[in-house]
């Protein structure tokens, strides 16, 4: 057992779960404020793909971050106005922006990069002392700097969400817009901001990717990470905790397979590679079957509907 | 019947919206130094341009009906099935299956039972969802997705084993079946044109060479049959209360998780019906190459679109999935013509659901507008006010 | 309601006049036309095909040679649209499915156009048709050289592969690797992580970490993610043997030696015997013997030193020529099964051949 369950597998489960979380709580802004976004995967690869050529041209991983940031920005704009002001059907404008985002992200690879190359990203940060503990120091302190940060951004999250007038107003828009609008609340200015904020942290996902995690880029890199994401947040119930339980217990699902593989273990791969989908959905079963929904998710909202 | 047709052809905003997509997709060829109408009438060519074409666009817009259909029921139940993919492999799993187990059987039984297998399968796969939703309240879009993922593995499973043909000797096998026997196959489908007619044509044999196949009438008389089903019964009314207002519906009496549950079954099985059809008719084999697209196309995806394009109504579904068949036929004959990359049309085709979907608002706010203009039933003065005694 | 048909109308008049017609090819170019399910740029696969073509067009020269390549087509039934339609077009001299998942609508394709060449790979079967040649590569040469030196590089005797599927080309060179590790070391630990996928990037990265924190110090791999433990490899500063085509470039001083599929080689040979009238009916296969297979020491490596490059070469010649006089045969009883089963394709001669000496 203890071949099985080493310390790197925890690691590996928190470096597999930043991806996750960069997405899933930028989507759990959105959709507590009432929109639903499909397209995180297109913009986490737009993201990706603008960090690791901003990388690539210029070795500054600030500058990479920061252009994921603002293409995520850009594209969770797009994607507001879209659901938003334009009122389209929130599942299939998604749909339609994971598309673009797959077939642009690939495209600018071809014409300004066109063949896979590596590059250095974040390196991994040992935290002084702490990352010297026998067993807890591989697993939690040697990490580099964006696995720490998405950690970091779920009690953040929780605390905007429970305690400040912000979150309010999001968890107000979300379950009653009629009765935020009517008290002065603009519905749209907060859905507007919640998707852009939404889009900011997938495209940092995708950043997470390309210039910390895996330092290359190629075509579909995350692999429809991005709808899992999605998915989390329901598992999450729309909580930052629970969304983070549901990363990294999906993550450590996968880093299991992977190391029992590894130390030859013979086991179908295929009943390892469907376990973490099976493992969420038997958790969800068994969780708490109180449903926080956001009551107004995915309906426009229009003043003088009820 | 107008009131049919005007439900049919709101597909005016869907069809500017797709030209104002074009014309803004001709600005990004041109930024790649492709000539926009070399593109464009590649892309038409490919499309509907002669008679090979056109019966490959139908053959392609068969599965994204069936789902289209499926989701027609699921969304209007109130329940976002993005499982489609699943549940069409799963059709498509025990649709071969049981048609290689039956290889001595006649043609009209193989093909019943294998048919019934998929639409089961898929039924069941897509009331697995429904079930949670309904009974565990656990989120259908989670379930759907993940789903998903296990049925592609479910898919390499079989195939590499259970399933796998026995000619594939040696250590280099690819996961597939063995290929259905011929009885089992759907027919070809094609047309005899009267002499007059073909002689305009040149050929009285319309579509006799082609790829085109029955799978194409099956699919459209379930359109009409689950539009009947939908405005014409009790069933589909209930259904559609309850994908309106859910808790109005339970006031009403209406069980809803019982129709919950049945419109998954119901969009579950209409894609696993697209799963097995498309192996009954196209491929006579199941094979995969470990993803999920490989042999679904993304049918899964594509007919939630063309659903929504058709208005959520299955006989508007079906001039939308074959519009979308189209696209999507005529996009790859653009790459082999012009040199477009492959990556050009994911984008573009993700441009065009943007406009179409957006274009949709349109549609919705004439809905209202109509609505706005039904008198509303008041309470009149033959029901009690209070304070009155009986 | 009218005005809805009208402009429906309108959008189809518009649509059916701007296609213009086909242009035809000239007879005395060599067309060829391929569909490949991955990006030419994916260091892999398509790539070692994309590779080849412009190679013989290097060789032949742009007027004599041209070729379309429709990447990316993963789904198999946009392939059968792409056959049949360069088929029916009657511009091309050869059509190359270049997948072993395309195999079956060759199969239904290929006797509806007789006078059409086809080619199908990586696989050894040609449906008994006269049209279809068929392509595969003993990647399980390259595999077991590659083993076979990992295994002496190796300091802690424990190696890494990152598989995608097990199947095709990508079993051949596992396989070949493990035969070849424990043929120089018969106790180097060899383990296999087949990710189920021939692109997911993140998960195969993690697999290469998970094999390294688990005592591998060389890992090898195949098909297109393999990008994603190259840079892990990088990370570690550890080693990296790659085979299909050349990630040398990518690799950098990790990268220690790549098999390269040279299908230029075979491509050779059957656009001779196109011309020559035979439009299929042959299999070809790609080794070491027929220079199909190309063993490449990565030439961006400074941390080995000349002397060090050299001895290798050494002793990679002489398990080629060994490979080749069959003095090392790789896979013993399966070499005998997998004949004799290609040859009857039923199951007793199967038994019988695994049964012989």
């Amino acid at each position: 057992m203890s071949d099985i369950l080493t310390a790197s597998v925890f690691a590996s489960t928190l470096r597999l779960a930043t991806p996750y979380l960069f997405a899933s709580l930028g989507e759990m802004f959105g959709q507590r404020s009432g929109v639903l976004n499909l397209g995180v995967d297109g913009i986490m690869l737009m993201g990706a793909f603008g960090a690791f050529y901003t990388v690539l041209i210029t070795q500054n991983l600030i500058l990479g971050v920061l252009v994921a940031l603002i293409i995520g920005a850009l594209l969770g704009l797009v994607t507001a106005f879209i659901s938003v002001t334009l009122k389209a059907e929130q599942g299939i404008s998604g749909i339609g922006m994971y598309l673009f985002g797959l077939g642009m992200s690939e495209l600018l690879f071809q014409k300004l990069i066109g063949t896979p190359k590596s590059i250095s990203g974040f390196p991994p940060i040992s935290l002084p002392i702490l990352s010297d503990l026998p067993i807890l120091g591989e697993i939690f302190f040697r990490h580099n700097i964006l696995v720490y940060l998405a950690f970091a951004l779920v009690p953040i999250s929780a605390y905007i969400l429970r305690s400040t007038t912000w979150g309010l107003m999001i968890r107000a828009v979300g379950q009653n817009p009629t009765a935020a609008d009517a008290m002065g609340v603009s519905v749209t200015r907060v859905r507007y901001a919640t998707v852009t904020i939404g889009g900011m942290l997938s495209g940092l996902a995708g950043a997470s990717l390309s210039i910390a995690l895996l330092n290359v880029f190629q075509q579909n890199l995350t692999s429809g990470l991005g709808f899992i994401a999605v998915a989390l947040v329901y598992f999450g119930r729309w909580q930052p905790w629970g969304v983070m339980l549901g990363a990294v217990l999906f993550s450590f699902v996968q880093a299991l397979q992977l190391q029992i593989s590894a130390i030859g273990i013979d086991v179908p791969d295929e009943f390892a590679a469907m376990s973490p989908y099976v493992i969420t959905i038997i958790a969800l079963v068994f969780a708490s079957k109180q449903a926080e929904k956001p009551t107004a998710l995915t309906k426009p909202f229009v003043r003088g509907d009820s | 019947m107008a009131r049919v047709f005007s439900r049919l052809f709101d597909l005016t905003p869907s069809l500017l919206a797709l030209i104002a997509a074009l014309l803004i997709s001709a600005v990004l060829l041109v930024v790649l130094q492709v000539n926009p109408i070399d593109a464009y009438s590649a892309l038409a060519q490919g499309a509907f341009g002669n008679e090979n074409a056109t019966a490959e666009t139908l053959v392609k817009a068969i599965p994204i009906l069936f789902v289209a259909i499926g989701i027609c029921v699921a969304f209007r139940a109130g329940m976002t099935n993005i499982g489609g993919e699943g549940q069409m492999i799963m059709g498509a799993v025990a649709g071969t299956a049981a048609a290689l187990a039956l290889p001595d059987a006649p043609g009209i039984v193989v093909v019943s039972v294998s048919l019934l297998m998929g639409f089961v399968a898929g039924a069941l796969y897509g009331g697995i969802a429904g079930l949670l939703k309904a009974y565990f309240n656990v989120n259908e879009i989670l379930t759907t997705i993940m789903l998903n993922q296990v049925a592609v593995q479910v898919m390499n499973f079989l195939l590499n084993g259970p399933l796998l043909d026995p000619t594939e000797a040696g250590a280099n096998h690819i996961p597939k079946t063995a290929r259905i026997a011929e009885q089992a196959e759907l027919g070809r489908l094609y047309f005899t044109l009267p002499e007059s007619v073909g002689q305009l044509f040149g050929d009285t044999d319309l579509f006799g060479k082609t790829r085109l196949h029955i799978g194409l009438v099956l699919a459209v008389i379930i359109a009409i049959v689950i539009y009947v089903l939908l405005w014409r019964t009790i069933i589909g009314y209930r259904i559609r209360a309850v994908g309106e207002n859910e808790r109005a519906s339970r006031y009403a009496g209406i069980r809803v998780k019982h129709y919950m549950l049945l419109s998954m079954l119901l969009a579950g099985g209409m894609a696993g019906l697209g799963g097995v059809v498309q192996v009954l008719g196209l491929t006579y084999r199941l094979q995969t190459d470990g993803s999920t697209s490989g042999f679904t196309a993304n049918a899964g995806f594509n007919g939630i679109v063309a659903a929504l394009f058709g208005g959520l109504n299955p006989l508007g579904a079906i001039p939308a999935s074959i519009l979308f068949g189209g696209l999507l036929v005529g996009a790859q004959k653009m790459q082999r013509e012009v040199g477009v990359s492959a990556s050009l049309i994911t984008a573009l085709n993700g441009v065009i659901v943007i406009f179409v979907v957006s274009s949709q608002t349109f549609v919705q706010a004439r809905a209202r507008s109509r609505l706005m203009q039904k008198p509303v039933p008041t309470p009149s003065s033959t029901s009690l006010s209070q304070g009155d005694t009986v | 309601m009218l005005k809805q048909i009208r402009l429906f109308a309108l959008v189809a008049v518009l649509l059916l006049t701007t296609a213009l017609s086909a242009v035809h090819a000239q007879d005395d170019v060599f067309s060829v036309a391929v569909v490949s399910p991955s990006a030419t740029t994916d260091l892999a696969f398509s790539q070692s095909m994309y590779d080849a073509l412009v190679l013989i067009q290097e060789d032949m020269g742009e007027e004599a040679f041209e070729f379309v390549f429709q990447e990316g087509t993963f789904v198999v039934d946009d392939a059968a649209v792409a056959l049949r339609d360069w088929a029916s077009s009657g511009e091309y001299d050869l059509i190359i499915a270049h997948g072993s998942q395309y195999g079956s609508i060759v199969e239904e394709l290929a006797p509806e156009f007789p006078d059409v060449s086809f080619a199908w790979g990586t696989d050894e079967n040609t449906f008994g048709l006269d049209n279809v040649f068929a392509y595969t590569v003993a990647a399980e040469e390259g595999g077991f050289i590659n083993g076979f030196l990992a295994a002496q590089f190796s300091a802690t005797g424990n190696i890494g592969v990152v598989g995608p599927i097990e199947v095709g080309d990508a079993k051949l060179y596992v396989d070949g690797f493990k035969v070849g590790a424990n043929y120089a070391n018969p106790e180097t630990v060899v383990n296999v992580t087949y990710i189920q996928s021939f692109s997911d990037v993140p998960l195969a990265t993690e697999a290469a970490r998970a094999l390294i924190a688990n005592g591998a110090d060389i890992l090898t791999g195949t098909a297109q993610m393999v990008v994603g433990p190259i840079a892990v490899v990088q990370e570690e500063e550890l080693m990296w043997f790659g085979t299909q085509a050349s990630q040398a470039e990518l690799a950098g001083d990790v990268g220690v030696m790549f098999q390269i599929y040279r299908w230029d080689v075979i491509l050779k040979d059957m656009i001779a015997a196109i011309e020559e009238g035979t439009l299929g009916g042959e299999t070809y296969v790609l080794t070491l013997e027929n220079e199909g297979l190309e063993i490449e020491i990565s030439p961006f490596n400074t941390v080995l030193s000349d002397e060090g490059k050299a001895a290798m070469q050494e002793e990679i010649d002489g398990l080629i020529a060994q490979i080749i006089a069959k003095e090392i045969v790789i896979f013993p009883e399966e070499d005998m099964a997998t004949a004799e089963a290609m040859m009857d394709g039923t199951a007793e001669a199967t038994a019988e051949a695994t049964t012989a000496p």
